[in-house]
């Protein structure tokens, strides 16, 4: 197999996550699912990705209003939330926690419900960051009969595993841990507590397709807009476009 | 205060606009992807004005970071400060975690309908979602009630939001006194529903946009701008895009300085105590 990057990993699973959507959006600072996104149109040219914070050619006339004007009529099947905290409940915290301030909600608390998927990804898996319940909720996972929802959660991301949302039982699934990641040794490092079977697979690697397609016409669209994350990763160098 | 809707002013530069926008004013400002009037914010730090208010629109970032550090700011409303890709924008996270701040917290799309209220002149614009959000809980102007066209469907509502100032940087001016915003139309928004409406521009136009079919709707009309000044490049470090794009190495050295409190006064020193335009080191198209 070939050597792949983490973050090539990543967005190999987000692209698998985002399925047969026809209309993917990406919000603040998130290169990864932009990554992923840009992956998947590779292989289905049909799909509209619209990158909030396109530097040039940007998809919207009216900014992000009109992103959540799309929403609200359910025109995103599929957007992407972090969270500094996220809890078993698939509640999401970007405000604050111990005494920490972090950037603060952006638009989560409308996107969590109308859009018609939302797929939580956050790269650091530690007790820190998943815990049993959020010391804020920007935007609740769940809600409860008779609150107009269209979606919530689908699964959650992180730099080790991959979990299911499962809507009835309002738990996470644990659906497969990355290479070099035990099933058991997840337990420790997850403040909640998830269901999970008796086998956990292996998230499936990158093909070699797949990493053609990343460190070429993905990277550069990746790099004209991420410019940071591009060197990182591919060490790929842009002229910042106006 | 009456509002604007006769002769926009010609200002002589930014600094004119500082001067014109007074102490405790709440400003209405874009996101740093969009047209910020960064001229004006350093400015407004050499004549070191006081209790701002902040309101993002729907976020914020560098300018609301540099105006917190100079101690220009008493109040945010906002759904997020960040840096982007700079990471956290340090003197507002020290600030939050000091308490030094009032920090009203919001989320994006309640920030755009309490301005297209104003616009409209209604009092609320009721939106979905948000529901269950602790946001909700905290938010001073938000209310939640039963949709008068439904049983049991409860619905948020967005109060009118009305910034004293709509403040920010566009491609051109022309002498009839109109703005060129292009595709980023939100800003209209902002200048309809303010009090007041300043805008720095990168170049003059002769004559007036409005007789022009390809460029009037991309034109925010004179009718609601108070003032605008030249400022060339006045967006730097961020971006005006078509002219120049954002100055990426510039925004990194800022977020490294600023994380300590004499970093962020040597920031001031090099690039905004001083006129600094001969630093100016943006990407050019």
């Amino acid at each position: 197999m070939a050597p792949y990057q983490r973050e090539e990993l990543l967005a190999c699973v987000i692209a698998r996550l985002i399925g047969d959507a026809r209309h993917v959006a990406v919000g603040a600072a998130s290169p990864i699912p932009a990554t992923g996104a840009f992956l998947l149109k590779q292989k289905h040219p049909s799909l509209r990705i619209s990158l909030l914070q396109r530097r040039t050619g940007n998809p919207f006339t009216q900014g992000s209003r009109e992103l959540f004007d799309l929403a609200g009529q359910g025109r995103i099947d599929v957007f992407f939330l972090g969270g500094a905290q996220i809890d078993g409940e698939a509640n999401i915290n970007l405000v604050e926690a111990e005494g920490r301030r972090f950037p603060g909600s952006f638009g989560s608390a409308f996107m969590y419900f109308t859009a018609g998927k939302t797929i939580l990804f956050r790269e650091e898996h530690s007790p820190r960051v998943l815990v049993q319940k959020v010391d804020f909720v920007s935007a609740p996972g769940w809600s409860p009969p008779g609150v107009e929802r269209r979606g919530g959660p689908a699964a959650l991301l992180t730099g080790k595993a991959l979990f299911r949302w499962q809507k009835e039982e309002r738990r996470f699934l644990l659906e497969s841990v990355h290479p070099g990641t035990s099933a058991q040794s997840l337990r420790g490092v997850t403040g909640f507590d998830y269901d999970a079977p008796a086998h956990v697979p292996d998230t499936a690697p990158p093909t070699a397709a797949d990493l053609i397609l990343l460190r070429g016409p993905v990277a550069q669209p990746i790099a004209e807009n991420y410019p940071e994350f591009a060197r990182r990763v591919w060490g790929k160098q842009v002229e910042a476009a106006p | 205060m009456s509002l604007p809707s006769n002769a926009t002013a010609f200002l002589k530069d930014a600094e004119a606009i500082a001067e014109a926008i007074p102490d405790g004013s709440s400003l209405g400002l874009p996101p740093d992807y969009s047209l910020v009037a960064m001229a004006v914010v350093r400015a407004l730090v050499r004549r070191k004005a006081k209790d701002l208010k902040l309101i993002g629109v729907p976020q914020l970032g560098l300018c609301a970071d540099i105006l917190i550090g100079a101690g220009c700011v008493r109040e945010l409303e906002t759904s997020a400060v960040t840096l982007g890709e700079a990471g956290l924008a340090p003197r507002f996270t020290e600030a939050a975690e000091k308490k030094t701040l009032k920090i009203v917290d919001a989320t994006c799309p309640m920030v755009h309908s309490g301005l297209q209220a104003t616009e409209k002149g209604v009092p609320f614009m009721p939106m979905r979602g948000v529901l269950g959000s602790d946001l909700v809980k905290r938010h001073p102007d938000w209310k939640v009630v039963d949709n008068p066209y439904a049983k049991g469907d409860p619905i948020l509502l967005a109060k009118a939001i009305v910034p004293d100032v709509a403040l920010f940087h566009a491609r051109w001016a022309d002498e009839a006194g109109n703005v060129w915003v292009g595709r980023r139309q939100e800003l209209a928004t902002i200048a309809h529903a303010s009090k007041a409406c300043y805008v720095t521009y990168e170049e003059l136009k002769p004559g007036d946009m409005l007789e022009d079919e390809i460029l009037a709707p991309g034109c925010l009309s004179s009718v609601y701008v108070t003032a605008v000044a030249p400022a060339p490049r006045g967006a730097w470090p961020l971006g005006v895009p078509g002219v120049y794009g954002i100055d990426d190495a510039h925004v990194q050295t800022y977020a490294r300085k600023a994380k300590t409190a004499a970093g962020f006064s040597e920031y001031l020193e090099e690039f905004v105590w001083h006129r600094t335009s001969e630093k100016n080191s943006s990407p050019v198209s």
